[in-house]
């Protein structure tokens, strides 16, 4: 519990590990470990009490990377770790992250019911549009023309995943889409989105420079979006199917739904009780 | 016979309340001091279609159904042929049906028993709000000798809420059925018994299992629902809720497993419980909460497979994946419960196990005992508590190891929540540190020490039940695990009756497997019977694999749903003996 005494300060680099990312260099999730560092120390949460979950991938590597509690589990399974931790223990603060095939393809039924149920955690995708930590293969929101890969040379010809709208559709609490170009705005939004109450999703623009080179593009192409937040998800979610993908750096819908949070009560029931029914 | 027992169905479509029958049937033999065991089997309608309730009534505990049934009670007789297999009956068996539903199957005539007719529609009609199977009942209570004021009081107790009128219609139609049966054929009666002397409980499989894993300090379930598993789960939901504890209805099987490893993760002793098809999905995740080191329990109730197979019947099929399934060298412990009383200590022990080991645990119990209920002595109280080796407080200038190599495998976890000990627990081989390393060296480190916490675990007597185990050289034994236990225990128990000497070995600790101690449990045994419920013998093989077994060992293994009566293993210690 916080005492009237001031909160502990804490600077970015309190929560980074030693260990080196395996990234590519220019890779954008450097800046989203960056950001999330930052936000943690903006909210000055002790390490201790915060967790970042993942699955499999390249961004699913950021756990090691931090110096918080960490799970690197299996791929597409991230969100189901993240629920039964925080709703085993609600006092911490929960983060999960990962990329576009962990959360949208392998982990996609995951991510439909972690919507729905909203539990209170903060869920950052960073989006590369590929499979990179498999060199290269299209993912569920790759263009349906791109034909960067061996293994669907004519293009995948399905139209990709709107992780946004789906998430808004689901139930979603809290949508953001932002850029890995802008860590200082990633930061601002990723705490936004850990004080909001209930599941909130970050969609993170975070190119692949090794399997994506053109998407270094994106730090230009990108702009700050020209609406303010609603409370209304159709409303958000017409705005979100009607634009390019590239308006980023907003908060796009905040919603007041409560978080699923089963209570752990305190009863004054016994095991010997649950036994007494059996009894004759 | 040795077992002083009367066994009959009681049969009929969905409509006709046969379970409800059989419960009340089950408690009021409770109440005139007798022991019980109720199976259930019904079609795969969702509502209606044919279902039978099998009941064994005995004066002293029993675990096993009987070869054959003294009597067959058709309330109707929609599909009941369906059942010829699952109901052996025999010359000096009886077949009652209600002359209003005409004839009884053929299907169930093979066995030529006698028949006889009870006009239980036309009786009930009689009566006010009297039903066709109260009458059964008050035929069946005659015929099997049971007290009618034992039925009274159970039959007040259901019906209190519906009033005074209910009772009295149902005990009228009972009466009715008591006074018809005096036309009926005789059948073996049990003998009354005085009042129960020892406290007595009446739970099902499936209930037990729930209350072993609160009773080991569950307190985190996950689950899909799935035939024949969601009894556990409806039965903890609202009781887990009593102790302080939650339960999350999740999307799918992947769910339920992630979750309960997250919970694991966060501090709190977490299960869940499902069958086949869902044990399936989640093999992957269960590799990682043996890499990352979580403790867990999942229940397995085991149904006929593959695939979705026949999902409400029982089969002991689940074995090789439970023990192999998993990819890479994963150790893992699988244990198994014998009985509907055991699947309360085996669970309760599953936890402990997984807690102490921080590994996860399968359960593997199935249909046959989970949906059946028993009328048990009362279970004894037992110590398994789960407790786990926690790191609490960093130490001055050490970086905590989360996967640190000891002596006995098992390394101090840190909780989330604890300060300076942060790390992040992977599924990605790792150092001592939980950082990520494709390193030999770290590889080899981390799987001897998983393995070793397993094996230098010290568990006990606990591995498998030994039962007569003063048989001397040159004797026999039976060697099961499971639901075949049951029908073991008996034939062992009639063989030795009649002056043989065998022993019986119910193997519960499946994995990790224990050679020393099944030498010591065979020791002078020349001959042995592997009995298991599997169209391959999956558990013969494995002993085989795994075991110094008797130069003649023979394999009785048949696929389910059919369960073996004890008459079938007596025959082969029979064979030999003779």
């Amino acid at each position: 519990m916080e005492s009237c005494a001031q909160k502990k300060k804490y600077a970015a680099k309190d929560y980074k590990s030693d260990l080196k990312p395996i990234w590519c260099p220019g890779c954008g999730d450097y800046t989203v470990l960056n950001a999330i560092t930052r936000a943690l120390a903006e909210l000055a949460l002790p390490p201790e009490e915060v967790a970042v979950v993942s699955g499999i991938g390249c961004s699913s590597r950021i756990p090691a990377y931090t110096s918080v509690y960490g799970f690197h589990g299996v791929h597409g399974r991230a969100l189901p770790v993240a629920t039964g931790l925080k709703l085993a223990r609600p006092d911490l603060t929960v983060l999960v992250t990962g990329g576009d095939g962990d959360g949208f393809s392998i982990g996609g039924n995951h991510f439909l019911h972690a919507c729905r149920r909203n539990v209170d955690l903060t869920y950052i995708v960073m989006d590369n549009q590929v499979y990179g930590m498999t060199k290269g293969q299209a993912s569920p929101t790759t263009a349906p023309d791109w034909e960067g890969s061996k293994l669907t040379p004519e293009g995948t010809g399905i139209n990709p995943f709107q992780p946004l709208v789906v998430g808004l559709a689901s139930g979603a609490n809290f949508v953001a889409r932002v850029s890995s170009s802008d860590p200082v705005n990633m930061a601002q939004i990723i705490v936004e989105a850990i004080r909001h109450p209930g599941f909130s999703l970050v969609q993170v623009l975070s190119p692949c420079v090794t399997f994506r080179p053109e998407q270094a593009e994106w730090r230009d192409i990108v702009r700050t979006a020209v609406v303010d937040v609603t409370d209304d998800a159709a409303r958000a979610a017409r705005r979100l199917m009607t634009d390019d993908g590239f308006n980023v750096g907003k908060v796009l819908y905040k919603g007041s739904r409560p978080p699923f949070r089963p209570e752990f009560e305190n009863t004054s029931g016994s095991v010997a009780e649950l036994e007494a029914r059996f009894a004759l | 016979m040795t077992v002083q027992s009367v066994s009959l169905v009681i049969a009929g479509s969905g409509g006709a309340g046969v379970v409800t029958a059989g419960s009340l049937l089950l408690e009021a033999a409770a109440n005139a001091g007798w022991y019980a065991l109720m199976s259930r089997s019904s079609g795969p309608q969702i509502r209606g279609g044919e279902a039978a309730a099998m009941l064994r009534f005995a004066t002293e505990p029993i675990m096993s159904h009987d070869d054959s049934f003294h009597l067959l009670m058709a309330i109707d007789w929609e599909n009941i042929g369906r059942f010829s297999a699952e109901i052996p009956l025999i010359a000096t068996s009886l077949i009652v049906g209600d002359p209003a539903h005409g004839p009884a199957p053929a299907a169930l005539l093979g066995g030529k028993p006698r028949e006889a007719a009870l006009a239980m529609t036309a009786i009930a009609e009689k009566i006010e709000s009297g039903r066709p199977n109260m009458v059964a009942l008050g035929a069946i209570a005659a015929l099997i000798g049971l007290p009618p004021e034992a039925m009274q009081a159970v039959v007040e107790q259901h019906l209190k809420r519906k009033g005074q009128a209910a009772i009295d219609a149902s005990m009228a139609a009972f009466h009715a059925g008591v006074t018809a049966a005096a036309d009926l054929p005789a059948t073996p009666k049990l003998p009354a018994v005085a009042a129960a002397s020892e406290p007595r409980w009446s739970i099902t499989g499936n209930e037990a299992t729930g209350l072993g894993v609160i009773r080991g300090g569950v307190r985190f379930v996950a689950a899909y629902p799935i035939t024949p598993a969601t009894e556990v789960l409806e039965w903890l939901a609202p009781s887990l809720a009593k102790v302080g504890g939650v339960l999350v209805q999740a999307e799918d099987e992947l769910a339920s497993i992630n979750q309960i490893i997250g919970a694991s993760y966060g501090g709190v002793p977490a299960m869940t419980a499902t069958s086949g098809p869902g044990l399936s999905l989640m093999i992957e995740s269960l590799g990682l909460a043996v890499a990352a080191e979580v403790p867990l329990v999942v229940v397995d109730v085991m149904r006929v497979g593959p695939s979705t197979g026949i999902a409400t019947k029982s089969e002991q099929s689940d074995l090789n994946i439970a023990v192999y399934g998993l990819h890479g060298d994963a150790p893992h412990i699988v244990v198994a419960a014998n009985s509907v009383a055991d699947c309360l200590f085996t669970t309760q022990w599953a936890v402990h196990l997984a807690e102490a080991m921080q590994t996860p645990t399968l359960v593997l119990t199935d249909q046959a005992m989970g949906q059946a209920r028993a009328i048990v002595p009362r279970p004894a109280e037992l110590a398994f508590i789960g407790q786990r080796l926690t790191a609490t407080a960093a130490v001055e200038g050490e970086r905590y190891k989360r996967y640190a190599v000891t002596a006995s495998g098992v390394s101090p976890m840190a909780i989330p929540g604890t300060a300076g000990l942060t790390h992040t627990a992977d599924g990605l081989e790792h150092n001592e540190f939980g950082t990520p390393s494709s390193q030999a060296s770290d590889h080899q480190a981390q799987m001897d020490k998983r393995s070793r916490k397993l094996t230098q675990f010290n568990y006990g007597d606990h591995w498998a039940e030994i039962i007569d185990a003063d048989a001397g050289p040159g004797d026999l034994a039976i060697i099961t695990w499971g639901s075949s236990t049951g029908p073991a225990r008996e034939a062992l128990r009639r063989f030795s009756d009649a002056g043989g000497k065998a022993r019986l070995i119910s193997v519960r600790l499946i994995a990790p497997v224990q050679p020393e101690k099944m030498a010591a449990a065979l020791a002078g045994i020349t001959r042995a019977v592997v009995v298991e419920q599997s169209h391959s013998g999956q558990f013969y093989r494995m002993l085989r694999a795994f075991y110094d077994l008797p130069k003649d060992t023979r394999s009785l293994h048949q696929a389910g749903p059919l369960a073996f009566g004890p008459g079938r293993i007596l025959e082969q210690l029979n064979a030999w003996s003779s």
